[in-house]
């Protein structure tokens, strides 16, 4: 390439590393809220009892949702799609989601989360010069089982 | 909610499709459902102010619809095993978004009846804005 890059070298040595651990709480709220803003109308999304006798632990976690992350505003949230590196780009698109399920997740469950950047890129888009960084994301529940792999794409631009 | 099982499936077997309007209150609904409260997919003026032509769909909710699609299609027994999907053209608030999907392939795995598919959102004049790929499992009739 014999464009400008905008990687510099410390941005890829921030490849391969991994996030402090961030907990997710899957409760029965945040099931039926999302479930309602997807327009989900099985009661296995909602109804406790209905998903027992469905041979469910409890209600049910709608395909991509995996908890809330606990929030205390004391406490500084990671800046959305950062990793704390020096990006020259202010706007953010998300590029893209993919997650594989290992097991079922319900309500009750409490996820530990780790992040790590897996890749780093840059193209000339519609929008411009666009930094792409992929990222990976673990969901372990409680018994410390991995229950999904999220990988991400966003783009800075 | 009927069950569909393995054994039903034909390679090239298009999917039920779900259109959902993505109107104010959707994307507001998903913004409380989400977590994701960026004032691009709710506020018209912060939209416009960054150069956007209006509010846009949130990317992971066309995401979570498509996932609504395939966990109405695989019925109560089915799984969804994997979702995949690229953002690449923009939904913009009020128009539909149509979800739909076609079978690539089906393979037994580990002791799992796996279905491949290809799957998508589409805009009202046709355009693929998300494609994607997805697997599901299916319960056996045997």
């Amino acid at each position: 390439m014999t464009q400008a890059t905008v990687i510099t070298d410390d941005m890829r040595a921030a490849i391969g590393r991994e996030s402090d651990p961030v907990t997710y709480e899957v409760d029965n709220t945040g099931c039926r809220q999302f479930a309602r803003a997807v327009g989900y109308t099985n009661p296995v999304f909602y109804d406790e009892t209905y998903a027992s006798t469905k041979g469910h632990r409890g209600i049910v976690a709608p395909p991509g949702f995996l908890g809330h992350p606990i929030t205390i505003p004391s406490q500084q949230p990671r800046a959305p799609g950062g990793f704390g590196l020096d990006i020259p780009f202010k706007r953010v698109l998300n590029g893209g989601t993919d997650i594989e399920y290992f097991d079922d997740v319900c309500a009750g469950d409490i996820l530990t989360a780790t992040t790590k950047l897996a890749d780093l890129s840059e193209r000339e888009g519609r929008v411009g010069p666009m930094l792409i960084l992929s990222t990976e994301t673990v969901y372990k529940n409680q018994a410390g089982q991995t229950v999904a792999i999220m990988r991400g794409t966003t783009i800075r631009y | 909610m009927p069950q569909l099982y393995f054994e039903d499936i034909k390679q090239g077997q298009d999917i039920t499709t779900l259109v959902e309007n993505c109107n104010s209150q959707r994307l507001v609904f998903w913004a409380a459902g989400s977590g994701d409260y960026y004032q691009i997919h709710y506020d018209k003026d912060f939209a416009q102010g960054t150069g956007l032509p209006e509010r846009i769909v949130h990317g992971a909710l066309k995401h979570a619809l498509l996932g609504r699609m395939l966990h109405e299609w695989i019925g109560e027994k089915g799984r969804v095993k994997q979702l995949a999907c690229q953002y690449r053209g923009m939904d913009m608030i009020d128009k539909d978004v149509i979800c739909k999907g076609v079978v690539t392939g089906t393979k037994s795995e580990n002791g799992q009846n796996l279905v491949e598919l290809d799957i998508w959102t589409e805009d009202p004049a046709g355009n693929k804005t998300t494609p994607g790929s997805a697997v599901v499992s299916l319960p056996s009739r045997s």
